[in-house]
């Protein structure tokens, strides 16, 4: 009896004092981690798209990875101060408008939706939307081809709206929450097609496991210019802007897209001048 | 009840009959299986290239154990923060004053009818609106609180559950010895209620531990799931290797919880009698029913 | 204020997580009814897949297991349960079955705790009257912890109305694909919010009572 009340009572102890550990955490947390802190950049990419962000053991990599160090470092940043954060899809406004990051680059298209809630540098990138399909598969010409295929993309993406809306209307489409699960079903024929911007594409078709599986259908179902997102009315606009001219006219620009694009045989459009966005 | 009284014990003529089941059962099991097997086979699922990520250390230390990391991490906050509130909640309940009891039952009842995604969604804008959160911080605050409000709400019906479970003669007993109405709460319901409430509070530990996934897609919250979605994007296709890895570190995790609580269930429970029968995990026993169930 | 629900199914989403929720909960009763036969059934062999079943699924988190219906069955092991070429029809069948695998457990459990509630005595006199483990199940024990088990089987019930909102992971068109959509599309993020809250209450509360009710009027009164 005398034991039990024992164990009950620090067991009650401990609960106390994890909780008070906790909220004690929580409160240091709030003053060391304000953003825009002196000597720190936050920059929002993606986590799980090879070839343009992607989270792997040795670090970040990928042509937005980039680019965004490299923007950075035009800012000042050292490779060292620059904090990367995974910015979901759609989350991307709300993490600038929030202060969550400082720029975001994260396949990231200019479009006048978005241009209402944040502001653009750029572009740094002109992408299509295009379909990946199994090597062997010759059988989508054009996108009127798409109305009897079976097409598989991210959940409530542009890529996926568009087909609803605007490509092909009659085609089956499978959203999931990633590309990567999309992969599976089209390696067993259960979907024809991936389709999303071809930048994204190359760098699936690119990987090891991949190699020799996929290819690009090379339609060029829309434009996608690829813009660096701040804050509304930032000035960091202005000197992003000019960090990536620089990057362009240094050879930079070229150089990334070779290491990043290169093994995908993707045929990259060249580098976009600022403020040419193509509808 | 137990099992064996359902059934006479088996003579002959019975154990055969069961021997023949027992075959059928394994045969149809059986090639249910070799099915799946054969076909992932075939499809090239069990390429040793997609599943030899996981026999080396990059895989681990880079996505899988910051994911188990942040996930216990979430889940123990939960637990602790929820536990109290949950037992304050449930008791209020159980208030004779009525502008006690009302409010908590209004509380109870909102928290436990809303999916907790929508409860962590809300809570990451109230943050981002009224608090200075850091944005690292965030996403562990936004899953935390909705995991809290809903549990809470749980587990104060199963601390009610647990107290009405006990024989109505032991509160009459101690209002009868003298005892005020919060002496009797204390001392003589809730610790005989506690061990009753064991099983339902384990199950909810483990309901915790896997709604923290809920965090991952929606909120960016790098818990297991999310981090087990980008290994597989990294590796190549290899998501349903990363899923069903991913899964098994659930249920070892899982497992180990369940495990731990009912050697300690039965440690508190050794040497005491309490009147309170206990309740099972999905909340039997009692007519007032509990939400310790499926989530 | 509410204009931004134009342009929105918002009845049409809600009426599939309705209909995901009346399928998945007529097959997990079927399924956990079964599963709960054969753990206190008289087959070792049984008894122990129904334990085992119970115990790893109900550790897994329901997001992996409803992945696994889409993604392993239907894209690898190309299983279209009778869906045809409809993707949406296929999809809305994957998540029931899914559903169906995950609740079943917990049905079990409720079902389990039920017939922990019929006196030994019901048993052992059926079991003098002749009937062998099946009738006596049938005929006597499952009956009585039915009506035990009503009241877990209602937060079940109500467990698996919210866990419909995990389709959405594999696209299924119910309540929150179509709030995920709207909060991408629509700037009332806490709106937005708060009416889906209220519809999921509207759902689940009246549930919660109607079930309450029921319970109360057939418990066995020993």
């Amino acid at each position: 009896m005398q034991l039990r009340k024992i164990t009950a009572a620090s067991a009650a102890v401990v609960a106390l004092a994890l909780t008070a550990t906790a909220c004690g955490s929580g409160e240091k947390d709030d003053k060391g981690g304000s953003e825009g802190g002196k000597g720190k950049i936050t920059v929002g990419i993606k986590f799980d798209q090879p070839g343009l962000g992607q989270k792997t053991p040795q670090g970040y990599a990928g042509f937005d990875v980039d680019v965004a160090k490299y923007v950075a470092k035009e800012l000042g940043y050292s490779e060292g101060q620059i904090e990367f954060k995974e910015s979901k899809s759609q989350d991307r406004e709300n993490m600038l408008a929030r202060g969550d990051v400082d720029f975001i680059a994260a396949t990231y298209s200019i479009n006048d939706e978005r241009e209402q809630k944040v502001d653009f540098a750029g572009p740094y990138l002109l992408a299509h939307q295009d379909l990946l399909v199994r090597a062997d598969d010759d059988s989508i010409k054009s996108a009127e081809d798409l109305n009897s295929k079976k097409l598989c993309s991210v959940t409530g993406s542009t890529s996926a709206q568009n087909v609803k809306q605007k490509l092909a209307p009659k085609a089956q489409l499978q959203e999931y929450p990633t590309y990567s699960a999309c992969l599976t079903g089209l390696q067993n024929g259960a979907v024809d097609a991936l389709t999303t911007d071809d930048s994204i594409l190359a760098g699936y078709a690119a990987q090891d496991s991949h190699k020799g599986k996929f290819k690009l259908a090379g339609l060029e179902l829309s434009n996608e210019n690829y813009g660096i997102g701040v804050k509304e009315g930032s000035d960091l606009k202005a000197k992003i802007n000019k960090a990536l001219e620089k990057m362009v006219s240094d050879g930079s620009w070229e150089k990334a897209v070779k290491a990043n694009f290169g093994p995908a045989n993707y045929e990259y459009e060249p580098a976009p001048s600022i403020g040419d966005i193509k509808k | 009840m137990s099992a064996s009284v359902l059934y006479e014990a088996q003579g002959p003529r019975a154990k055969a009959r069961n021997v023949i089941y027992t075959a059928v059962f394994l045969v149809s099991v059986a090639v249910l299986l070799w099915w799946v097997y054969t076909s992932l086979d075939e499809k090239g699922q069990l390429d040793w290239s997609l599943w030899s990520p996981f026999f080396g250390s990059e895989a681990w230390t880079t996505y899988f154990l910051p994911g188990l990391k942040n996930t216990l991490l979430a889940a123990a906050l939960s637990l602790v923060i929820a536990l109290p509130l949950g037992a304050v909640l449930g008791i209020a309940r159980l208030s004779d004053h009525a502008w006690v009891r009302v409010p908590a039952t209004v509380v109870v009842e909102f928290f436990r009818a809303i999916p907790v995604l929508i409860l962590m969604l809300f809570c990451r804008e109230v943050y981002v609106a009224y608090t200075g959160v850091s944005s690292d911080a965030r996403p562990l605050y936004a899953v935390v609180t909705g995991l809290v409000l809903y549990n809470a709400s749980v587990l104060a019906e199963v601390v009610r559950a647990g107290i009405l479970s006990l024989p109505k003669g032991q509160s009459e007993a101690a209002l009868a010895i003298g005892l005020r109405k919060n002496q009797m709460m204390r001392m003589v319901l809730l610790p005989q209620a506690v061990t009753a409430m064991l099983p339902a509070i384990v199950s909810q530990i483990v309901v915790i531990v896997k709604d923290t996934a809920l965090g991952g897609y929606m909120l960016a919250f790098p818990e297991m799931l999310s981090n087990a979605t980008t290994a597989s994007s990294y590796y190549g296709a290899n998501i349903i290797a990363c899923l069903t890895v991913a899964a098994l570190i659930f249920i070892v995790v899982n497992f180990a919880l369940t495990s731990f609580a009912s050697w300690l269930e039965k440690r508190l429970r050794r040497g005491k009698k309490s009147t309170g029968v206990p309740l099972a995990p999905d909340g039997g026993v009692d007519q007032s029913g509990f939400g310790a169930a499926a989530n | 204020m509410f204009d931004f629900l134009e342009g929105y199914d918002l009845l049409g989403a809600f009426w599939a997580t309705v209909q995901l929720t009346v399928y998945s909960a007529i097959g997990s009763l079927i399924w956990g009814t079964l599963l709960a036969g054969m753990r206190v059934g008289p087959v070792p062999l049984m008894r122990a897949f129904g334990t085992a079943y119970v115990n790893l699924v109900r550790n897994i988190p329901l997001t992996v297991i409803i992945l696994f219906s889409s993604l392993g069955l239907n894209q690898t092991l190309g299983v279209k349960l009778g869906g045809g070429e409809d993707f949406d029809t296929i999809n809305f069948r994957l998540a029931v079955l899914g559903l169906i695998l995950y609740t079943s457990a917990f049905v079990c459990e409720a079902l389990r705790s039920g017939i922990n509630t019929v006196p030994l005595g019901q048993a052992e006199a059926a079991r003098a009257l002749g009937l062998n483990f099946g009738q006596v199940l049938r005929l006597i024990v499952l009956p009585q912890a039915f009506r035990a088990a009503v009241n877990p089987l209602a937060n079940v019930l109500i467990a698996l109305t919210k866990n419909t909102t995990v389709a959405a992971v594999i696209g299924v068109a119910e309540a929150s694909l179509l709030m995920n959509e709207m909060i991408e599309n629509e700037a009332q993020l806490v709106l937005i919010g708060a009416v889906f809250a209220f519809g999921f209450v509207c759902l689940t509360l009246p549930t919660g009572v109607l079930m309450g009710l029921l319970g109360k009027k057939v418990a066995v009164k020993r």
